[in-house]
């Protein structure tokens, strides 16, 4: 079987700055597949660009046995591309389930249907009761959750989280953790960008690290934490944040 | 229409341009400090020429002597409109566009309101200042002098507040300020201070464009709506927020305004320069000068 | 859940029922001509600030140039009927839809300008409107048009014995308004609008198609609100440009919904009725002199609601309240 995402040779550049180049990545089926690397490695960009808010420079991007290159982000959520915002963008006006809605309606035409399925994926995400609640009146780790499931609710074949485990307490990112396997059984491909390796590194089944926009290293996530050239990236990094 | 002619138009369009964004700068200046359009800005320019045709007709001070008091008027009375109004509108909570769109229209109609209370409807003029009503040759080209003069003022307004923004500690606590409103109490600068003054310094500067308007327009309360939309259209044309932008977006709202009228008959004067508007903000949706 | 949701809606549809009942039955005790037409006026803006609404409340796009549609209507149907004698009906159906196409043929690029630069683009496209047509003589230019007057009649929607039949058809438009925002709201283009609005970047990654929800809510806007010009049109049977394309026209139909609740269902009708009673009782009773107290008046009401209830005044009402925080 063929892999559900793929990047072929990707490239892309902002005003002469290359922010990815030449990067290649594939996610299969049923996978959980985590994206690392030190800041300004290009994880955003990636991700984006998988996204659909930005169009490579060069390269392609083959989503489900089709090429989604030049396709705009609503279009590639329908075809089951479903993603977070590192920043939350929560509709803050818009009640937790009305947010909610808003994504179940990309598969369910009948209202009646999309609000069955909104709240079918905020008892899933653990939000069953804040549906009425505004959206504005939550509290940052249940904003991300909302993320989560107003994504979810898009029914997408693969979730993309950015950072959605930065930032919370161990407890939360616990609950996190175990939400992200939940999805994955459900049957939900997941690709997640993380900044610390120490969260995602126990999830993944596959991990893939960035550097300096390009693919450094990718495999089995207790391989990869051992790799010398990760190791140097990472406290290459360090160092410039320490300084 | 022979060159002269047309070099004429041109010339006094430029004029006018300048003068526009004097009117206009203000309004560019409070926006770029706190992203808030001031829909009474028209009427500031109002209340600019009602307090020059007063003290000229009471206390008989040419407008020309009358322009930095009348200025500094309004500069008080901008920073107490921050005060009392606006501080409110940009705290809210809920729909904060829509509050300062709102409390300031409204502010506005109050201010129109008085005007009729105090001063009636009626239109007054200023008969016989220093400048009123006479031209200077320059080259073979009559250029009235209010306009001339108001044109200087306006290039030195501009040069004055390049140099206050960049100069001074307050122009530079007015730059941070608009660069990031929270960092800048970290380090001790009351925003509310900040704002108040830049609002009162974008009050006075369209104070300053009232009392040389006063000269050769004729005053009544409802003369601010009629330059508010130019003076929206300049600030949008430049880039909101950029005060070289309301300076440039001036100059050529003045030179298509004159294009226009030697093209279309006098009626549709207006269209060009709200065509020229459209044509740019379709090609650069921020204007010419704003940040894309 | 869900069965709550569903007799709220229909709670919402009873109440605007016995409100709209309550409304037919007014005439029936208020014989006062100068009362009627104030009650006409009330219902209008509340028609015509739903229709705003739509646009700039829910899908957050702040037109401050309706009066163009407005106009479009109220000329329209005017021109149809004294130059080709079509019936006003037909002429109000014209209105709406060519108001509908221009307002997406405006929004094409129009959509593109975010915030203040989009809101200024429409007030002025609706200028450029305005002396067009002051100075298109076909239509009569500045001096506008006089509808003349044949007999009173349905089929003209002509009445000049009484106003009654315009404050019926009035109710009627305001009642219409209201239920398409009633079942647009809880349907796919009012999800999507109100995503629009907060976040359209976040809509867009949800599937949401950002420039047709926009195109969308600026036709049913647009049409809503031609409708209301073309009813204005037979009901003042004079117009000119500067009355119904003027822009404090833009602003006087959007402030209803502005101090009842922008993009909520009720805001507007509250805001109307509040706001429109007061502006005629102020202008006749104190304005009368020509000194500017009714604007002294109108305006610090306008100053003091959206300062001091910045999300409208319809979260004072409990009933609607549920509707709101929903």
């Amino acid at each position: 079987m063929t892999a559900l995402l793929e990047t072929r040779g990707i490239t892309q550049r902002f005003s002469g700055l290359v922010a990815n180049s030449n990067v290649s990545i594939s996610v299969g089926r049923g996978e959980i597949v985590g994206l690392i690397g030190p800041n300004g490695a290009g994880k955003s960009t990636l991700f984006n660009l998988i996204a659909g808010v930005y169009t490579p420079s060069e390269g392609s991007i083959w989503f489900d046995g089709e090429d989604v290159t030049r396709l705009r982000p609503a279009a590639r959520c329908q075809r089951g591309i479903g993603r977070t915002f590192q920043v939350v963008k929560s509709f803050e006006s818009m009640s937790v389930i009305d947010n909610v809605i808003v994504g179940a309606l990309v598969q369910n035409t009948v209202m009646r249907e999309a609000r069955r399925k909104a709240h079918e994926v905020l008892e899933f995400t653990g939000l069953g009761a804040r549906a009425a609640v505004p959206a504005s009146d939550l509290v940052p780790a249940e904003k991300r959750r909302l993320e989560v499931a107003r994504a979810l609710a898009t029914e997408p074949k693969l979730l993309l989280l950015d950072e959605v485990l930065t930032g919370l307490t161990p407890t939360e990112a616990q609950t996190g953790v175990e939400l992200v396997r939940r999805v994955r059984d459900t049957g939900i491909t997941v690709l997640m960008v993380e900044h610390v390796m120490e969260i995602v590194m126990p999830l993944v089944d596959r991990a893939i690290v960035l550097d300096l926009g390009k693919v450094l290293v990718e495999g089995k996530p207790t391989e990869v934490v051992r790799d010398p050239k990760v190791i140097t990236a990472y406290l290459g990094d360090r160092h410039a944040v320490g300084s | 229409m022979t060159a002269e002619t047309i070099i004429q138009s041109l010339a006094s369009g430029l004029l006018m341009g300048l003068l526009y964004g004097l009117i206009a700068v203000g309004l560019a200046l409070i926006f770029g400090l706190m992203d808030v359009v001031n829909f009474a800005h028209g009427e500031f320019l109002m209340i600019a020429m009602y307090a020059t045709f007063f003290l000229f007709a009471y206390v008989s001070i040419d407008p020309l002597l009358a322009a930095p008091l009348v200025a500094a008027g309004l500069f008080v009375f901008g920073a107490l409109v921050y005060l009392f109004v606006v501080r409110f509108a940009v705290r809210a909570k809920a729909n904060a566009g829509m509050v300062q769109i709102f409390s300031t229209f409204g502010l506005a109609i109050v201010m129109r309101g008085l005007a009729q209370f105090f001063f009636t409807p009626d239109y007054r003029s200023i008969a016989h200042s220093w400048l009123g009503g006479k031209t200077i040759s320059v080259a073979g080209i009559f250029l009235p002098e209010p306009q001339l003069v108001g044109a200087l003022v306006a290039i030195a307004a501009f040069i004055g507040l390049y140099f206050f923004i960049h100069r001074t500690d307050f122009g530079r606590a007015l730059e941070a300020t608009r660069e990031d409103a929270g960092a800048v109490a970290l380090v001790g600068i009351d925003k509310n201070r900040v704002f108040a003054l830049g609002w009162g310094l974008g009050a006075g500067l369209v104070g300053l464009a009232g009392a040389i308007m006063a000269v050769f327009f004729y005053i009544y309360p409802d003369v601010g709506a009629s330059f508010a939309l130019i003076a929206y259209v300049t600030v949008a044309l430049g880039g909101f927020g950029s005060v070289f932008g309301a300076f440039a977006g001036g100059i050529i709202v003045g030179l298509v305004e004159a294009t226009t009228a030697m093209i279309l008959p006098p009626s549709l004067k207006s269209v060009g320069v709200y065509a020229v508007y459209l044509l740019v903000v379709f090609i650069r949706p921020r204007g010419l000068f704003g940040s894309m | 859940m869900d069965k709550d949701f569903t007799s709220r809606r229909r709670r919402e549809l009873i109440i605007a029922a016995f409100f709209a009942a309550l409304a037919a039955t007014v005439p029936l005790f208020v014989k006062d001509v100068y009362i009627q037409n104030i009650m006409v006026l009330t219902l209008m803006y509340a028609a015509l600030s739903q229709a705003w609404n739509i646009l700039s409340g829910y899908c957050g796009q702040i037109s401050l140039g309706h009066a163009l549609y407005f106009g479009l209507g109220a000329y329209t149907t005017a021109l149809l009927f004294t130059k080709f004698g079509v019936l006003p009906w037909f002429g109000m159906l014209a209105g709406g839809v060519i108001s509908a196409v221009i307002a997406m043929a405006l929004g094409y690029p129009c959509f593109r300008l975010g915030g203040h630069y989009f809101s200024i683009a429409t007030i002025v496209i609706a200028e450029i409107a305005l002396v067009l047509f002051q100075n298109w003589d076909w239509a009569g230019a500045a001096l506008g048009i006089d509808i003349p007057i044949h007999r009173d009649s349905w089929l003209t929607f002509q009445f000049t014995r009484s106003k009654l039949p315009y404050f019926y058809f009035a109710l009627v438009l305001a009642c219409i308004a209201w239920l398409v925002t009633w079942w647009l709201e809880d349907s796919k283009w009012g999800y999507w609008w109100r995503a629009v609005k907060d976040n359209p970047s976040a809509a867009e990654s949800l599937g949401v198609d950002v420039f047709n929800s926009k195109m969308g809510a600026a036709a049913v806007s647009a049409f809503l609100t031609a409708i209301g010009g073309s009813f204005y049109a037979q009901f003042v049977s004079y117009i000119d440009p500067e009355s119904v394309m003027g822009f404090q026209f833009s602003l006087l139909m959007a402030l209803p919904a502005v101090l009842g609740g922008i993009g909520t269902l009720w805001g507007p009708v509250l805001g109307a009725v509040i706001l429109i009673p007061l502006t005629e009782l102020t202008r006749s009773y104190i304005g009368g002199s020509g000194r500017g107290v009714d604007l002294i008046v109108y305006g610090l009401m306008i100053v003091l609601i959206s300062l001091a209830r910045p999300q409208g005044l319809v979260g004072l009402f409990s009933v609607s309240k549920k509707a709101v925080s929903r």
